[in-house]
């Protein structure tokens, strides 16, 4: 974490919570997830991942496939801004999806 | 056959429906329009700019079915339960920003659904045989699946089990023909995808 370039603040934390306090850098990029939702059928989820993004069919249905079995997928990733334009079209399309900024 | 889109050669999708089967469809779809709400322009001033820039809701909505159809854009599952200030702060300003446009896009297709159905009726005693073109095709869908999200959180279908369960009802159960509706929809937008994906 290079975020803070300022001289360190003589204050003693343990490992564990210098995490919880790290602040994410500005160009770590954000992602869109779809959550699993048991009333969108599979096909209606493949058919939004095509027509929205332009994904193949293979790479849409892959991504059905995860959300339905893993709970959730990342779709897509970029700046914060596209990432809202992108949930904005998911909840048009009447997917439940969220943003954040990816955490690996 | 019944129940079921097919595709029209040359783009666009058909199906069969019977009067009371318009019936139903028409009147879901009128009830998905109040529950939406009505637009900005109601109530807007002759400033066509001031209803450009006006400011949706920041709190999300209180009833269950508007909150599945207007959700959350941050949190959710697998976030952690220490940002949640900081998520229901970026939610809200999402939605002051997003939310009109949102509830637009789900009365439009609302809106093209009865028209649809209203011009099909008019046209035929009895039932008829509807066409979509492509265009009107992608509302529908968008439609059919706010009307089944709305029914599928007044069924409080949460998991896969829960829809499992719902193909079990006694015919006596209450909530028997809300279900039936939301099969038989499910069935509906299911065959439109199936034209739209080729």
């Amino acid at each position: 974490m290079g975020g803070v370039s300022t001289a360190p603040a003589e204050i003693t934390r343990p490992e564990s919570d210098e995490e919880a306090f790290a602040v994410p850098e500005p160009d770590v990029p954000w992602i869109t997830l779809v959550h699993n939702d048991p009333v969108n059928l599979m096909s209606y989820v493949t058919y939004v991942f095509q027509s929205y993004f332009g994904y193949s069919k293979e790479k849409a249905t892959k991504l059905m496939m995860d959300v339905h079995h893993k709970g959730r997928a990342v779709v897509s990733t970029g700046s914060r801004e596209e990432m809202e334009r992108d949930v904005q079209a998911m909840h048009g399309y009447g997917l439940w999806a969220t943003l954040q900024q990816d955490r690996k | 056959m019944p129940g079921q889109f097919e595709a029209i050669p040359g783009g666009g999708a058909a199906v069969a429906l019977d009067e009371v089967e318009i019936s139903i469809i028409r009147s879901l779809a009128v009830q998905l329009l109040e529950l939406i709400g009505p637009g900005p322009a109601e109530d807007a001033s002759d400033d066509p700019l001031a209803e450009l820039f006006a400011e949706g809701p920041s709190e999300p909505p209180a009833d269950p079915v508007l909150k599945r159809l207007l959700p959350d854009a941050y949190g959710g599952p697998g976030s952690e339960k220490a940002d949640e200030d900081e998520l229901r702060a970026y939610s809200s300003e999402f939605r002051r920003f997003t939310e009109n446009d949102l509830r637009a896009k789900k009365r439009d297709d609302a809106l093209v659904v009865i028209r649809c159905l209203d011009a099909t009726a008019s046209r035929g005693e009895g039932g008829a045989v509807l066409k979509l073109s492509a265009d009107e095709s992608r509302h529908w869908l968008g439609a059919l699946n706010d009307l089944r999200l709305a029914i599928g959180a007044r069924l409080e279908v949460t998991d896969e089990d829960d829809t499992d369960l719902l193909f079990q009802l006694p015919d006596a159960d209450p909530r028997k023909p809300m279900v039936m509706a939301y099969l038989w929809l499910g069935g509906l937008q299911e065959t439109l995808v199936g034209t739209l994906i080729g």
